[in-house]
C-alpha cells in the first residue's frame, strides 16, 4: 500500500502566518443565525400587543448573537504549517486543533446562502481518524471563496505526488440531466417535505393566529361525510400530489448544478447545491471503492444513487455521495470512470448464495408475525391478528427479495458484495482496501452451514458484509480477495 | 444441503485457550447480571404473589442457573487466541460465534484492559484495533502476564511495519 508521503517539492507556497477568518463572517453567522431564529424573533416581536418585554429580548436575543459572532472571530486563528493544519479557538475553553497535512483526506467547501451572498465558504479537512471521533478533521467557518479554493489545492495537492498547475480545470465525468428529476418522486424525501411543510404550517398559524383549524375542519367534515372509497383516493391523492411536488423541490435544492470532476491534483470533486453550494473533493489514492444504493422505489423506476467509500469522510450530510438519484445505467458509468476500470466492476454477474439462506430470509419474514398474530389474537380485538396475517405474504415477498439481492463476486481489484431488499445496497471494494476479516456465525447460521464475512476497511462504513454465504465458499472468497491473510489459518476437509 | 464433498475449507481453531480462571470471571458476570434481574422480582415477591409473577420468579431462576452453568465452560472451549508475525487471530463466542483476523501491518493500537473483576482474578484483556471504525480485536481472559508480553510483542512488529496502516 502506498502512503501519502510527499515525493515532490510544494507546488504551492505554505501559509505560516496565524489568520484570521473572514472579517465578513462578523455578518454572516450572525445572518445565519438571526435567519434561523426568525419564527421565534416573529412570535416574539411582532405578535403580542408590542409589550416592552417582548421588544427587549428580541434585542437582547440579536445583540447576543452578534455579540457572539464578535467572540468567535477575534479568538478564532488558523495556521497551514508544512506539517499541519492549526486552528485556535474559542473564550472560555479555548481548543487548539491540529491536523497533520499527510493524513487529510478530503476537503470539503460549503456556502450556505448567507455566505453566498458575501462570496465566502467554510471549509471542512476530514482525516478519517475513527478511533478519536471527535478529532475527525476541523472545520474554517469560514473564508472567501477564493482563499477556500487555494486552501483545497494546497491541502491536497500534499497528498498526492503530481505537480499539475493548479489552475488546469478537470474532467467532468458526469452532470445533472434534467430528465434525472423524474426520479426525485420516487425518493422518500417527498413525504418527508409533506410531513415537515405540514409541521412548519401548522407551527406558523398557530403563531400568527390565523384561523387554518376551521375551514380544514370544515373540509374534514365534507370529506368524512362522503363514501369511505372516496375519503380514501381524495387522501392519497392529495398526499401524492404534495409528495411529488415536495421531492422535486429537494432534489432541486440539492442537487442543482451537480457536477462530478477528476481534477488535475488527482482528485474526485463533486459540487452541487441550489442554495447551499457545497462542493467535496476527495484524495484518489483514499477512494476505496464506491457503493451503488437502490432503495426499492427508486429501483422500481430502474434508478440508482451511488456513494464513494473513503476514508475521512464523515457521515453528516450525505458528503459521500458521488450521484445523486439517476439512471442505474448512469450509476454504473460513473462508477467505471471513478474507479478507472473499463467495465463498472458493479455490472460483474454475482454469484448467488445457497438457498438456507433463502429459508433464512423467509423464516425472519414470517415467523415475528406468526408470532405477533398469536399474542395479538390473545389480547386484542380479532381483527389485529387478521390483518397482520394478512401481512405475511407481502412479507414473504419481501424476504424473497433479499434472498435474492443477496450475491458476491471478486474482480481483479474489487470485491463485491450486495444485499437489502428495502435498500439495495451493492458494494465495490477495493482488495487491497481490506484491512481485516470477521467470520460470523450464529447458532442457526450454524446448522444451516452458513457464515456472515466480514470485511473491515478503514473507509466508508468500516465494514462490509457478505450475509449468509456458503461456509466454504466464502472462505474461499475472502482467501482470493486478500492473498496471504487467511491461508495460515484454513484447513481442508470435515 | 449442499455439502461440498469432504474437500470442505474451514477455519482451524486459533492455537492458544484463554485462562482457566476465565470460567470463573464469566461466572460472576452472569451471577452479577441474574442478580440484577432477580433481586427486585424477591423483593417484590414479599409483597404479594399472583400466579404471574411466581411463574416469571421461577422461570427466572430455571434460565439463570442454566446458563450461568453453561455459558462459562462453553465459552472456554471455543475462546481462543493467536498471534503470527503477520496476523493477529482470534475466536469467541457460545452460541454465536465470531473469528476476528487483523493483519499485523494494519494495526493501529495496542492496549492492555483490566476491570475491577479481572484485577481480582489476575486476568487482562488485550485490545488491538485497527484503522476500521469497525471490530477492534479483543483477546479477553489472559494471564496479567501473558497479556504484557504479547501487548509488548505486537507494539514491536507493529512499530517495525512502516505506513500509516489505512
Amino acid at each position: 500500500m502506498t502512503t501519502g508521503f510527499p515525493a515532490a517539492p510544494e507546488a504551492v507556497e505554505p501559509v505560516v502566518d496565524w489568520h484570521r477568518l473572514d472579517v465578513r463572517m462578523l455578518v454572516v453567522r450572525p445572518l445565519n443565525e438571526i435567519v434561523g431564529l426568525v419564527p421565534v424573533l416573529v412570535g416574539l416581536i411582532v405578535l403580542g400587543k408590542g409589550e416592552t418585554w417582548r421588544i427587549l429580548v428580541g434585542i437582547a436575543l440579536i445583540a447576543a448573537i452578534v455579540l457572539f459572532g464578535l467572540l468567535r472571530w477575534v479568538t478564532t486563528r488558523y495556521r497551514i504549517t508544512d506539517d499541519q493544519v492549526e486552528l485556535r479557538t474559542g473564550l472560555f475553553v479555548r481548543k487548539r486543533l491540529a491536523v497533520p497535512r499527510e493524513r487529510i483526506r478530503t476537503v470539503d467547501l460549503t456556502a450556505k446562502l448567507g455566505h453566498r451572498l458575501f462570496g465566502l465558504s467554510a471549509i471542512r479537512v476530514g482525516t478519517g481518524q475513527h478511533d478519536q471521533p471527535d478529532e475527525d478533521g476541523l472545520t474554517l467557518d469560514a473564508v472567501s471563496s477564493a482563499e477556500a479554493e487555494r486552501l483545497r489545492v494546497l491541502l491536497l495537492t500534499r497528498t498526492t505526488t503530481t505537480t499539475a498547475g493548479p489552475r488546469e480545470s478537470g474532467t467532468v465525468l458526469s452532470s445533472l440531466d434534467r430528465k434525472w428529476l423524474r426520479f426525485a418522486p420516487l425518493t422518500l424525501s417527498g413525504v418527508v417535505a409533506v410531513g415537515a411543510l405540514a409541521g412548519l404550517v401548522f407551527n406558523a398559524a398557530r403563531e400568527l393566529e390565523i384561523e387554518v383549524f376551521g375551514p380544514l375542519t370544515d373540509a374534514a367534515h365534507w370529506v368524512v361525510e362522503q363514501p369511505v372509497w372516496l375519503t380514501v383516493a381524495l387522501f392519497a391523492g392529495v398526499v401524492l400530489v404534495i409528495a411529488g411536488f415536495g421531492s422535486l423541490a429537494v432534489y432541486v435544492v440539492q442537487f442543482w448544478g451537480y457536477q462530478l470532476t477528476r481534477e488535475p491534483d488527482e482528485t474526485v470533486r463533486v459540487r452541487r447545491g441550489l442554495l447551499t453550494t457545497r462542493s467535496v473533493s476527495v484524495s484518489e489514492q483514499r477512494l476505496r471503492g464506491v457503493e451503488v444504493a437502490e432503495p426499492l422505489l427508486l429501483r422500481a423506476g430502474r434508478g440508482a444513487h451511488l456513494k464513494s467509500v473513503t476514508t475521512g469522510l464523515g457521515k453528516k450530510g450525505e458528503s459521500n455521495l458521488l450521484l445523486p438519484p439517476a439512471p442505474v445505467a448512469e450509476a454504473h458509468r460513473v462508477s467505471a470512470l471513478v474507479l478507472r476500470e473499463a467495465v463498472s466492476p458493479t455490472l460483474v454477474p454475482l454469484g448467488r448464495h445457497p438457498i438456507a439462506a433463502l429459508r433464512r430470509r423467509l423464516v425472519r419474514a414470517v415467523v415475528p408475525l406468526l408470532v405477533l398474530a398469536a399474542g395479538l389474537a390473545v389480547f386484542a380485538p380479532p381483527w389485529t391478528w387478521q390483518v397482520t396475517l394478512a401481512l405475511i405474504p407481502f412479507s414473504a415477498l419481501l424476504g424473497w427479495d433479499r434472498y435474492r439481492s443477496l450475491g458476491h463476486a471478486l474482480t481483479d481489484h474489487h470485491l463485491l458484495a450486495r444485499q437489502g431488499s428495502a435498500l439495495r445496497e451493492t458494494v465495490a471494494l477495493q482488495r487491497t482496501g481490506i484491512i481485516g476479516w470477521q467470520v460470523s456465525r450464529s447458532f442457526f447460521q450454524r446448522r444451516a452451514g452458513l457464515v456472515t464475512i466480514t470485511a473491515t476497511t478503514a473507509a466508508g462504513d468500516g465494514a462490509y458484509d457478505v450475509v449468509d454465504v456458503g461456509e466454504a465458499d466464502g472462505l474461499a472468497l475472502a482467501d482470493e480477495a486478500v492473498p496471504e491473510l487467511l491461508r495460515p489459518f484454513l484447513v481442508r476437509g470435515d | 444441503m449442499d455439502a461440498v464433498s469432504t474437500d470442505q475449507l474451514r477455519l482451524r481453531a486459533p492455537r492458544h485457550r484463554v485462562s482457566r480462571k476465565s470460567i470463573t470471571l464469566w461466572t460472576l458476570h452472569a451471577l452479577i447480571g441474574w442478580a440484577v434481574l432477580l433481586v427486585p422480582q424477591a423483593v417484590a415477591l414479599v409483597f404479594s404473589r399472583t400466579p404471574w409473577q411466581v411463574a416469571a420468579a421461577v422461570a427466572s431462576v430455571v434460565v439463570g442457573t442454566a446458563h450461568t452453568l453453561v455459558m462459562p465452560r462453553w465459552r472456554y472451549r471455543v475462546h481462543r487466541w493467536e498471534a503470527t508475525p503477520t496476523a493477529v487471530y482470534t475466536l469467541a463466542g457460545w452460541l454465536n460465534q465470531e473469528w476476528r483476523i487483523a493483519p499485523v501491518s494494519r494495526i493501529q493500537t495496542v492496549d492492555t484492559k483490566r476491570g475491577p473483576l479481572q484485577q481480582l482474578l489476575g486476568l487482562s484483556t488485550v485490545t488491538v484495533t485497527t484503522a476500521s471504525a469497525a471490530g477492534p480485536v479483543h483477546i479477553e481472559g489472559l494471564d496479567q502476564d501473558e497479556a504484557v508480553r504479547l501487548a509488548d510483542e505486537l507494539t514491536t512488529t507493529t512499530q517495525a511495519t512502516p505506513g500509516d496502516a489505512t
